[in-house]
């Protein structure tokens, strides 16, 4: 089974862990002023990139923290995780 | 009315984990006083009000007065106290924490205790817990909360030699685990452990 490497707890089993979906989708500045179709946007549509992608994880069975990481969702690799205050890395 | 007596969730199983060979002891602990700890930053005040410091580096424990401060997350901690009440610690904790605008909920009822004695307890656990607790790695003042089998568990150790473990796990999966731990001690036990 994949390790997956918490930044608070260290190396542990996938299934310790729960996805988030996708990472730094910033929250409208002026909801109000948003039009159905552009909260609609904001609220379900995702990338879905063949490769590298920044993405949310909770370490769910262990510090139950959040984090990101960077993952290629074609391999499945874990290319690196961050804290959630943490700039987001620069994806080659 | 019925009076309603306080049970131990593991009382049924206590003649079997009775019988297991002592390279493989399983001993249920009495009900502990636990208090969940949330602070977003350690001052030295909270250590001086609290009588402990509480431990900052991820996965491990240090000993609180007759308890333990188990780190649970950056800003998490589990106080317990085999000696105070749950109320008692609960107060006590929640007026050292709440100033520095912390909390402190009383938790007691969550977890039960679990000890694990003997030579051949690591293999025991490395059937359903993929972390290494080779002594070398998960020393006395190491802690891990992860799964055992299906259950979540916080995994303390206890001595150096990698010999002795106690496991906290939900009172309503201590007796799965406990079925677990029997099934999982089997093939070192030389009487049928059931």
């Amino acid at each position: 089974m994949q390790l997956i490497a918490c930044p608070w707890c260290g190396p542990r089993e996938e299934v310790e862990f729960s996805y988030g979906g996708q990472a730094h989708v910033p929250y409208p500045d002026d909801p109000g002023a948003l039009s159905d179709e552009e909260w609609a946007h904001y609220v379900f549509f995702r990338a879905n990139p063949k490769g590298r992608f920044a993405e949310r994880w909770k370490h769910s069975a262990g510090c139950r923290r959040w984090f990101n990481a960077i993952r290629d969702t074609a391999t499945y690799r874990f290319e690196r995780v961050y804290r959630l205050d943490d700039p987001k890395p620069v994806i080659p | 009315m019925a009076e309603l007596l306080r049970t131990h969730p593991l009382e049924g199983w206590s003649t079997r984990v009775e019988r297991l060979p002592d390279t493989v002891r399983i001993t249920v602990e009495p009900y502990v006083a636990m208090v969940d700890v949330r602070l977003g930053a350690v001052p030295a005040e909270a250590s001086a009000a609290l009588g402990v410091d509480l431990p900052t580096t991820p996965n491990t424990w240090v000993p609180a007065g007759t308890g333990r401060a188990v780190w649970f997350g950056p800003d998490e901690w589990l106080l317990t106290s085999t000696t105070e009440a749950p109320e008692e610690l609960e107060a006590r904790v929640r007026a050292a924490v709440v100033p520095l605008g912390g909390s402190a909920t009383d938790v007691s009822a969550q977890r039960i205790g679990l000890r694990l004695t003997g030579a051949r307890v690591r293999d025991v656990l490395a059937k359903g817990c993929s972390i290494d607790l080779h002594p070398r790695v998960f020393g006395r003042g190491s802690s891990a909360q992860t799964t055992l089998g299906q259950a979540g568990v916080v995994l303390l150790a206890l001595s150096d030699a990698g010999d002795d473990h106690g496991v906290l796990v939900r009172s309503s999966l201590a007796g799965y685990l406990a079925d677990w731990l029997l099934d999982a001690a089997l093939e070192f036990t030389t009487t049928p452990a059931s």
